[in-house]
């Protein structure tokens, strides 16, 4: 296991990502956030205060659950499976510019499921994605707009994301699989 | 965040009889995160998408057909309606040969009602598909009783230590029987209620209370679940008028003076209004009827959606 980000360059990391938001989108009626479960949902809580601060407004953050989405529902896991918890999205997504946040993008097989699920729910704007870690090994088209940081990382090693709310400390590692 | 290491294995959900604490409460989990799916603009997810589900029922249903049809919609399934009238049942298929042939078709999950107890066990033994138990003779409404349980969590949060009191034709009820099942595994009392001519045989067999006077027990209960008089299925009379039943075993607004004041009053449905439960009872403010309706269809959809987790385990 190495560690990649401290708690601190976490918090470094985290303010970027909000400052280059701001930078994009200063207009505090038209942005929203929304956090996948369930890493995603504590960074979009993270990046809302900021937001809301820089903004002077109370920005709308919502959580999304994307488990009805998977592409793999239908494959057999063995030692896992799937648990659906709810979407909780308290406001209009139409006409909003969703930022949308996970704490790794890797495949791009989560983004996918989550616009999926973010487009049955209306229609916004623009959807921006947001990450903490954006490393190597897409399977699909997609990027993100704001990363805390880049890396180049082979298959058969993973990125651990740990926060204090559901972890007890904040650290992100890599760890081989 | 718990319960994700739960897994569930089963393709069928024949009864509650057989379903652990755990799994009947990974279901009702489950149920949660399907509720929202229904408050959305779009009012649809794809986790059922290009499964076959067919509703094979061989009695009537309003409620319970249209909630299982809407709940595999909602997955994104395509749903293939049975009924007996309108089929080769009339011309004297089988029931075997009847799912066999909707198998040949490339169906994937079963929802059955059937007149005779273990008709869907019996199917679940002979066809590969997941097969949903809709009601099945006197045995079993597994659904029915997970949506009332259900409906309890949801509004008293917990059914450890709750009274419950399930009042009028038990011999005749499949929703009495899981509902029995379901709640004594959830850690509630439960106390049967009505004329010694509608209670089974064997009754001391079941971890029940039973009592044979209403006002005797209304004082006492958290919950009242009152069930349908079924004019259908009583051969010989069991009570000497519809009357004296309900006067003595109604849900009437007298009663409900000596009940706690935020008792939850159920009813599987349909209601036969005035002779059960009174009009105003029904839709006072203690009824949660219309809720378990609601709740019916989220927890529909999670067991449809389980059921096929199920079998792509088996795979």
């Amino acid at each position: 296991m190495e560690v990649l980000l401290s708690s601190d360059k976490i918090a470094d990391c985290t303010a970027d990502l909000a400052k280059a938001i701001y930078s994009q989108t200063k207009d505090a009626g038209k942005i929203a956030v929304v956090g996948i479960r369930s890493r995603g949902e504590i960074l979009a809580k993270r990046l809302t205060d900021l937001l809301s601060k820089k903004l002077k407004s109370e920005i709308p953050c919502g959580t999304l659950d994307i488990t009805l989405y998977r592409d793999d529902l239908n494959d057999p896991h063995g030692s896992s499976q799937p648990f659906v918890r709810s979407t909780e999205i308290e406001f209009d997504i139409d006409g909003k510019i969703v930022i949308l946040v996970d704490d790794v993008l890797h495949t791009g097989r989560s983004t996918r499921a989550a616009m999926d699920a973010l487009i049955d729910l209306g229609r916004p704007e623009a959807i921006r994605l947001a990450v903490l870690v954006e490393r190597t090994g897409r399977e699909f088209p997609i990027q993100s707009d704001f990363a805390g940081i880049k890396i180049n990382l082979p298959a058969g090693k993973s990125v651990q994301v740990n926060f204090t709310e559901s972890d007890g400390k904040d650290e992100v590692a890599i760890i081989t699989d | 965040m718990k319960k994700k290491e739960f897994i569930w294995k089963h393709k069928d959900l024949i009864g509650l009889r057989e379903l652990s604490r755990e799994e009947i409460e990974h279901i009702l989990d489950t149920a949660e995160g399907f509720e929202e799916v229904s408050t959305r603009s779009v009012k649809k997810a794809p986790a059922l998408r290009g499964k076959v589900v067919v509703n094979l029922f061989f009695e009537d249903s309003t409620r319970t057909r249209n909630s299982f049809t809407l709940a595999a919609n909602r997955l994104s399934a395509d749903v293939i309606e049975f009924t007996k009238k309108s089929s080769s049942v009339s011309k004297g298929e089988t029931l075997l040969d009847t799912a066999k042939n909707l198998e040949a078709m490339g169906i994937d999950i079963v929802v059955i009602r059937h007149s005779a107890g273990g008709a869907p066990k019996f199917l679940s033994r002979n066809i590969n598909a997941c097969v949903v138990n809709a009601g099945d003779g006197y045995c079993e409404h597994p659904t029915q009783g997970l949506l009332d349980v259900y409906t309890i969590r949801k509004m008293k949060g917990s059914l450890e230590g709750l009274s419950v009191a399930i009042v009028g034709d038990i011999a005749h009820s499949r929703v009495a029987r899981s509902n029995i099942y379901a709640l004594t595994k959830l850690g509630a009392k439960v106390i049967l209620v009505g004329p010694p001519t509608l209670m089974p045989a064997k009754i001391e067999q079941l971890p029940v209370k039973v009592s044979y006077s209403l006002d005797d027990v209304i004082g006492q209960v958290d919950v009242i679940n009152m069930l349908r008089i079924q004019f259908e299925r009583m051969g010989s009379n069991p009570f000497p008028s519809v009357k004296e039943y309900s006067h003595s075993f109604g849900l009437t607004v007298e009663r409900m003076k000596k009940a706690k004041k935020d008792i939850l009053v159920m009813h599987p449905g349909p209601i036969n209004r005035g002779l059960e439960i009174e009009s105003e009872v029904a839709d006072g403010p203690n009824s949660v009827i219309l809720q378990q309706v609601q709740n019916g269809l989220a927890v529909r959809m999670a067991v449809l959606f389980l059921v096929n987790q199920g079998a792509s385990l088996k795979k």
